[in-house]
């Protein structure tokens, strides 16, 4: 390790950052402002560096930094980077500047805010690229610590009960996660995901834990599924969701989406899938089902929704849902003699789908945050309509992320989806065809959205709202443009991952 | 590492320094305590630095005191009690800050904290098991005083019955070691010694002299149901002492069962260690729900430690090397945090408030009035609720790991009772620190004069930086410890009872 230890800085220069903003009191609001930002922004900085010293054609983790930590538990401080950790690194890069620069207007205590997300975005940062499961759990863990707080504090009326849910739900599924791996260990003595890994791909890991009996194996198994599936969250492990995602403060909610729902896909493809790929076989049908239920489910609960942030929550939902259907499709299928061209591109898909998914999610709670600002802290349906004639600019944009989450192809949701119909469908067909239903509802609920803000007669007061500001067109316009870019352009990224992912599928388990 | 014992001699010669010096002033005696328990921890500090980890114990001092029967002054420590004995040095000094506001006899308050703390160094340290015993005594009665005289709430009763069950507690031990010594004809009360003679002792008698010394010490350690002195005890005691009682005093009980109880009479656990079990992990589960409903702070609190402990408990029953090794570290880490959560709650808000119901507490904007204390009880009840980057996580995770070896459904049901706790833990921080969390510009500017609250002082700050800083450090980095205590454990004495079994 003589290299500059590149992922250690992304992890940690946002904690240095809360450091300096927690400790140096008699900041400004402003001067706090702008030195989050800077720190947020040191990520995608740092994040293209990463990038341009990354190898795409080579499937395994590169700059990997490797110390001893704690040596009674054979625990190394171990992270690593590949292809699918690459994209969440530049994601989040490109979220939490959006989200600070979301929450620039926040009065109170701008800078405990910032150094409460701070911490949280370096945590994110951690899990996506650490390699251990001792520090992937600290990360992990640590990232619920700065989003109860900023929940609790800066949310609206109903956070603390949403915060309280939130942070027990996780901790619930957490806590069953920590005894699968405190299990494993105890069968293998080591924490490490690649020497588990490569125990499971040999068989080895079986036969250590075939001295439990049967019923224990799949409880560790279950336990790190409800972990993870909490997190993502799979139905119906999801009904912290749409308060906590309500009641967050706007740029809280865009992080939230945005990054931390992608820690928990991550945590499948990291974990689960390489760990536990005869279990993950075993139960796919089930899980299968649980999926669709989160895709057609979600989506119908969103287009009952009046509250627009409770839509865009369970629209989170529905979208991360179609990831796990993947996986859960790749698990069932692997089987079946074609099933390596499917597994590509159902991998593509998900690493695609997250990336999209923050793009979009992340936008649309900002634009249902730009309307609170206008309407003074309404976010009903019913108390909108008309929009577009008074913020045309706002509508162009809004509008463009709204197409974008629906699929619309020409922008960057199409590709991802696209690619994951075409794995599940040919993996599952069944599944694919049940789907659709959530495609549908999917569609319905977003025109309703733009239909009731934007189009119709004009809601009280709407003819007074005054378009975006220079700032708020800064703040979207990163993202819009990357939809259109990806949508005409999605080799930009599936050339980073598509050569992990074709590895992975020539060793389908 | 040879001027250990000192730390005994040096507390009790402190002890009877503050008595005098608080004739005097008040100011006197918090001087003479706090140099005593720094010089206390300086030593152990730098026995620890010079500390060679090796199985076995290392004797200190060992010479003949009583002839017949033959009894030894006979000081000795190992790796677990080097941990424990860091711990009470930290826990004496961080206690003795967070009692600076005493103004009330001050020089006995401290004269009987100092006798206490030196009745704690010498059992950490007794290689004899009658020397044990007369330092277990001598920890136990000022603690009654402690209470009796300084506390709060319910004071007489409280004291009355932790004096009641630790003496009850202790009657059950002697009784063992002298049964195990007549029937056995020990040549000693040479722990070594007293091995020998309970080896020859019939299954039977093993089993009974077995649950008469374990359960003698779990009482003290707060093992199910024996636990209902602790909450009441710790709520009704001043915050120093509160700070010691759950912090050192109950790791005394655990600490003899593990020296004592366990090496003597391994078919006696053997034939316990189901049921032993089984009591801890309903410890764990139980006490972590009573502490979800208590209005009172100090009882969350309280019961939070009973809690802890069933973890500690159920790492030494679980006894294989792993789930021993987790236990010590969870003692340290507990101690540490125990300390900490009773600090806020006793001397940072209570003596500001004047009130530990949650109900009143939530009405202020405590978060705002006392910010300092609130950051430390975030960062104490996430290290409580086993927050990695604090020592709980290393702890717990050692726990679950050794006790899925032993059992893998009571590592299923500790791991409820990681959940209850955050529940709890994350409840108390909602509600006392967090109640009301609407912007400063909802209030009018006067509401919040109404409750303004002195600033923490110096030496709360300093006493919490000292236990955050432990637990933070061990967190990081629990080799530290564990490089100590490991070794520990492969000493003969623990060969016959560290084999696991599965239950």
């Amino acid at each position: 390790m003589n290299h500059l230890p590149i992922l250690s800085l992304l992890v940690f220069t946002p904690w240095i950052g809360a450091l300096v903003l927690g400790t140096l009191r008699k900041l400004s609001p402003g001067t706090a402002r702008w030195l989050g930002l800077l720190f947020s922004l040191s990520t995608l900085a740092l994040g293209f560096v990463a990038l341009s010293s990354f190898s795409a054609a080579n499937p395994g983790m590169q700059l990997v930094e490797d110390l001893p930590w704690i040596t009674a538990l054979n625990v190394h401080y171990r992270l690593g980077l590949d292809g699918l950790s690459l994209v969440l690194v530049l994601l989040t890069g490109l979220i939490a500047p959006m989200a600070l620069l979301a929450s620039w207007r926040v009065e109170r205590s701008p800078r405990q805010f910032n150094a409460l997300f701070l911490v949280l975005q370096g945590a994110a940062l951690g899990v996506f690229l650490a390699l251990n499961f001792v520090h992937w759990f600290v990360f992990w863990e640590l990232s619920l610590i700065p989003a109860f707080f900023l929940l609790k504090i800066w949310g609206g009326p109903g956070a603390a009960r949403a915060a309280y849910q939130f942070v027990i739900y996780t901790i619930g599924g957490s806590a069953f996660m920590l005894l699968g791996f405190a299990a494993l260990y105890a069968a293998t003595g080591s924490f490490d995901f690649q020497v588990l890994a490569t125990m499971a791909a040999d068989g080895s890991l079986t036969t250590k834990l075939a001295g439990l009996g049967h019923f224990w194996p799949q409880a560790i198994f279950l336990g790190v599924l409800l972990g993870l599936a909490v997190k993502v969250p799979l139905y119906p492990f999801h009904t912290w969701l749409p308060p906590a995602y309500a009641e967050a403060p706007t740029g809280l909610s865009m992080f939230l989406t945005g990054v931390m729902s992608k820690m928990g896909v991550h945590g499948f493809l990291r974990i689960l899938w390489p760990i536990f790929p005869a279990q993950l076989h075993a139960a796919a049908t089930p899980l299968l089902w649980l999926a669709l239920g989160g895709v057609v489910l979600g989506a119908f609960a969103a287009l009952r929704q009046t509250d627009m942030k409770r839509m865009v929550a369970y629209s989170s939902i529905n979208h991360l849902s179609y990831c796990l259907l993947a996986l859960f499709a790749l698990a069932a299928g692997s089987t079946s003699p074609t099933a390596g061209i499917e597994a590509v591109s159902a991998f593509n898909g998900i690493a695609l789908q997250m990336f999209n998914h923050g793009l979009s999610a992340a936008a649309l709670f900002f634009c249902v945050g730009v309307l609170e600002d206008r309407s003074g802290g309404k976010r009903s349906l019913a108390d909108f309509g008309g929009v577009r004639t008074a913020m045309p600019v706002f509508a162009g944009l809004c509008g463009i992320a709204l197409f974008s989450s629906l699929g619309l192809p020409g922008l960057n949701g199409f590709v991802g989806e696209f690619l994951l119909f075409r794995g599940i469908f040919g993996l599952t067909p069944w599944a694919a065809a049940i789907a659709t239903l959530g495609l549908l509802a999917t569609a319905l609920f977003l025109l309703t959205f733009w239909q009731r803000v934007f189009h119709g007669p004009q809601g009280s007061g709407v003819a007074k709202f005054r378009d975006l500001s220079g700032w708020e067109i800064v703040t979207l316009v990163p993202a819009i443009a990357l939809m259109f870019v990806l949508g005409v352009y999605p080799q930009l990224l599936v050339q980073l991952f598509n050569p992990l992912f074709t590895a992975w599928s020539a060793h389908l388990p | 590492m040879n001027l250990l014992p000192y730390t005994i001699y040096l507390s009790f010669a402190g002890a009877a320094l503050s008595l005098a010096a608080g004739k005097r002033s008040a100011a006197a005696a918090r001087a003479v305590a706090l140099l005593t328990a720094v010089v206390c921890t300086g030593i152990s500090l730098v026995a620890a630095f010079e500390f060679t980890p090796a199985a076995g114990l290392q004797t200190l001092v060992d010479v003949p005191w009583i002839a017949s029967p033959a009894i030894h002054y006979h000081l000795a420590v190992d790796g677990i009690s080097m941990t424990l004995i860091v711990l009470t040095g930290l826990a004496a000094t961080a206690g003795i800050l967070f009692s600076w506001n005493i103004e009330e006899r001050t020089g006995e308050f401290f004269a009987f904290y100092l006798a206490l703390i030196g009745g704690v160094y010498g059992v950490f340290m007794s290689a004899d098991a009658f020397l044990f015993f007369v330092f277990y005594e001598i920890a136990i009665v000022p603690k009654y005083f402690l209470i009796a005289n300084w506390g709060s709430t319910n004071r007489e009763y409280g004291a009355m019955k932790l004096a009641l069950y630790s003496f009850a507690g202790s009657g059950l031990v002697l009784a063992g070691l002298v049964w195990t010594y007549a029937a056995g004809d020990a040549t000693s009360f040479g722990l070594a010694d007293l091995t020998r003679a309970a080896l020859t002792l019939p299954a039977h008698d093993q089993i009974i002299i077995f649950a008469l010394v374990f359960f003698g010490f779990a009482t003290l350690a707060g093992l199910f149901p024996l636990h209902t002195w602790a909450p009441t005890g710790h709520v009704a005691a001043p915050t120093g002492a509160s700070m010691l009682l759950a912090g050192v005093v109950m790791k005394l009980g655990a600490y003899g069962c593990l020296r004592v109880a366990l090496p003597l009479f391994p078919v006696g656990f053997a034939y316990w260690q189901p049921a032993l079990a089984w009591l801890a992990v309903i410890g764990i589960i139980y006490a972590g729900f009573v502490a979800l409903v208590q209005q009172d702070f100090k009882f969350v609190i309280g019961y939070s430690s009973v809690s802890h402990m069933g973890f500690v408990m159920l790492g030494i029953v679980a006894a294989n090397e792993r789930a021993v090794s987790g236990a010590v570290l969870q003692m340290f880490s507990h101690g540490v945090i125990a300390g900490l959560l009773f600090a806020v709650v006793g001397r940072m808000v209570y003596e500001r408030t004047h009130t530990r119901q949650l109900d009143a507490l939530t009405a202020m904007p405590l978060h705002r009035m006392l910010p300092c204390a609130a950051f430390t009880f975030v960062l104490a009840g996430l290290a409580s609720m086993g927050m990695p980057g604090f020592s709980g996580f290393p702890a717990e995770l050692t726990i679950l790991i050794g006790t899925w070896q032993t059992s893998p459904l009571l590592a299923l049901l500790a791991a409820v009772g990681v959940l209850v706790a955050a529940a709890f833990t994350l409840r108390a921080v909602q509600v006392s620190f967090f109640g009301k969390t609407e912007s400063v510009a909802a209030h009018a500017p006067t509401s919040d004069a109404a409750h303004h609250f002195d600033c923490i002082t110096w030496p709360e700050k300093l006493g919490a930086m000292l236990l955050i800083g432990a637990t933070v450090l061990i967190g990081l980095k629990p080799d530290l410890l564990l490089n100590w205590i490991v070794p520990a454990l492969q000493s003969p004495a623990f060969h016959a009872v560290l084999k696991g079994g599965s239950l």
